[in-house]
């Protein structure tokens, strides 16, 4: 029995319905900075997914216990080295990635651990974001909701920075969702898009 | 003495058992008995059942205190208990002594009904396999088929996983903490420094001291003192002690000066009181045989093959006798196994003791995981 609303939840946050359209039922799934476990728990409860999460915060490892999901407490940045190759369908990094030190070390060990790997992230040029630099500020917004000397953001990119970074590291993009407050965006989504998810697999 | 949050006043209850237990020696022991103690209350399912294993020097006294002696308060109560993690409210909990312990249970300063004099020597070398055997008897006689856990810290942590390999149908989830899938060598060495101490005290004879009337107090002390050290870490000891010298100065002699040393002295002489040299010989010896890959080419990830288990490991940061590398072993086979598990790893300064201690999120953590538990058992 839930005591969540799905609906609820996908409405908040709309990367977890996007990540679950492209999961199928059963797959086995490894939640890369899981925090709570809201998204492996929602996983768990649409498409039946045998998850585990990561994750290095006390209080999170304790809320993912709470929430019937499976939690490894572990810091990213000193690899997946715990987890064997291929041990899993998808390897999930869901607005995580901003805060990973190590960017490209991370994203080869996803993909030697999964067979293939869903990556969401806050777009950087977003416009509201270039807004506030043009403003002459650093962007502070609900899906970069730091001020600059109290974040854990190292590595903010945007949709082009990351889809360049993926081309010249030889990950192949299977598939790509970009939304903005819950809605999918179609055209200049690199202007358009607040948040975006991707499907990515080695291509060596 | 009554505390809200006590299991209150408990008394042990022994079980005895004329069925022979093979060992794994091949040593067989015809007729044993089992002391052990029980709070809460089972179900109507019998579905909430926990059974708490004990480490080296622990015994069947888990939690609560005795009528007559209100001030032997169980060596885990602050985990058990009415609203505590462990929540008697919702679960049935046993703890017992272990064979070959020192606390009641048939060991080796029992009588031989053969002899008619304490086993001594003669009492069987007794694995982490063994303990689990004799406790899956105990838990028919209790009339459970199925623990909802099976729990345990240090050598009770390797009987809680022992449990998912030799009756994999009869544990829903392991709770193994601060303990290893195996000793390493640096930790079968502490081991033997320790029984090495008891071994060569004149008043050992061999395991058969009680016929003579004096017991190994050097030994176990020492043995203990060697324990203790490698049980704390070393920020607790500066923290606690540092260089702190008992008179304020130096006295240029070989006495107790430093505060640590009179420490050690006291927790070596408080145990050379109440525990047994064969008991504590034998528990080391489990500790050191236990390694359930030895019979899969050391692969512990066929080893892990039979739990059906789900687990949750936990270590401590400052752990370096059972540091968390080595319950990242035990997780990684679990992996492997596509077990349900669960791994915190939580930050104290205490060393290997943390897992007895009270300490906010290591509690948070068991709580929220046994709060899953009961709402199973309850389901």
């Amino acid at each position: 029995m839930s005591t969540y609303d799905h609906d609820e939840l996908a409405a908040a946050r709309p990367d977890f319905a996007a990540i679950a359209a492209w999961i199928p039922q059963g797959a086995s799934v490894l939640d890369l900075g899981c925090g709570d476990g809201s998204l492996l728990r929602y996983l768990q409860e649409m498409r039946a997914v045998r998850g585990y999460g990561v994750e290095i915060s006390d209080v999170d490892v304790a809320a993912c216990l709470r929430n019937g999901v499976n939690v490894i407490q572990g810091d990213l940045d000193t690899g997946l080295s715990g987890f064997e190759t291929g041990a899993f369908d998808f390897v999930i990094l869901s607005q995580t990635l901003q805060a990973i030190r190590h960017t490209e070390a991370l994203l080869r060990e996803m993909l030697r651990v999964g067979r293939e790997g869903i990556v969401s992230f806050p777009n950087f040029g977003y416009w509201k974001n270039r807004l506030h630099i043009l403003r002459g500020h650093m962007p502070v917004s609900e899906a970069l909701p730091y001020q600059w000397y109290d974040t854990p953001n190292v590595h903010l990119c945007t949709l082009q920075d990351f889809e360049g970074f993926c081309a010249e590291h030889r990950m192949r993009i299977l598939d790509r969702r970009v939304m903005t407050a819950g809605g999918e965006v179609g055209a200049f989504p690199n202007l358009l898009g607040s948040t975006a998810v991707y499907r990515l697999r080695d291509a060596a | 003495m009554q505390v809200a949050d006590s299991v209150g006043i408990v008394s042990a209850q022994r079980a005895i058992f004329d069925t022979p237990l093979e060992f794994s020696s091949g040593a067989v022991l015809p007729r044993y008995e089992l002391v052990y103690e029980t709070y809460g209350a089972l179900n109507a399912e019998r579905s909430n059942a926990i059974l708490v294993c004990h480490a080296l020097s622990g015994h069947h006294h888990v939690a609560g205190y005795y009528a007559d002696d209100p001030k032997n308060v169980g060596w885990w109560d602050n985990m058990i208990g009415p609203g505590k993690p462990i929540d008697t409210d919702r679960f049935f909990v046993v703890g017992v002594n272990n064979l070959g312990g020192c606390h009641g249970s048939t060991g080796p300063a029992s009588i031989d009904r053969q002899t008619g004099k304490p086993y001594g020597s003669r009492f069987p070398v007794v694995t982490v396999e063994d303990w689990v055997a004799s406790q899956a008897r105990l838990a028919d006689l209790l009339g459970i088929r199925q623990f909802a856990a099976v729990v345990g810290g240090s050598l009770g942590g390797m009987q809680a996983l022992q449990w998912s390999l030799s009756y994999p149908e009869r544990v829903r989830h392991v709770l193994a903490i601060a303990t290893a899938p195996r000793l390493t060598a640096e930790n079968i060495a502490f081991n033997d420094v320790a029984r090495n101490a008891i071994l060569t005290d004149p008043d050992f004879y061999g395991g058969d001291f009680y016929e003579h009337g004096v017991v190994p107090r050097r030994g176990l002390r020492l043995a203990r003192m060697l324990g203790h050290i490698t049980y704390l870490s070393d920020d607790a000891m500066a923290d606690k002690f540092g260089r702190s010298l008992r008179s304020g100065k130096l006295a240029y002699g070989y006495g107790v000066e430093f505060e640590i040393e009179s420490y050690l002295r006291y927790q070596g002489d408080k145990f050379a009181n109440y525990f047994d040299a064969n008991t504590y010989l034998l528990m080391t010896k489990a500790l050191d045989y236990f390694d359930p890959s030895r019979a899969h080419d050391d692969d512990l990830n066929k080893a892990f093959a039979a739990a059906r288990a789900d687990f949750l490991v936990l270590s401590f940061t400052t752990d370096w006798r059972f540091s968390p590398e080595r319950s990242r072993a035990i997780v990684r086979a679990l992996l492997h196994n596509r077990r349900k598990v669960s791994y915190a790893e939580i930050t104290s300064t205490h060393g290997h003791d943390s897992f007895l201690m009270q300490h906010a999120h290591y509690h948070e953590v068991m709580r929220s995981y046994l709060d899953r538990i009961a709402k199973e058992a309850a389901a």
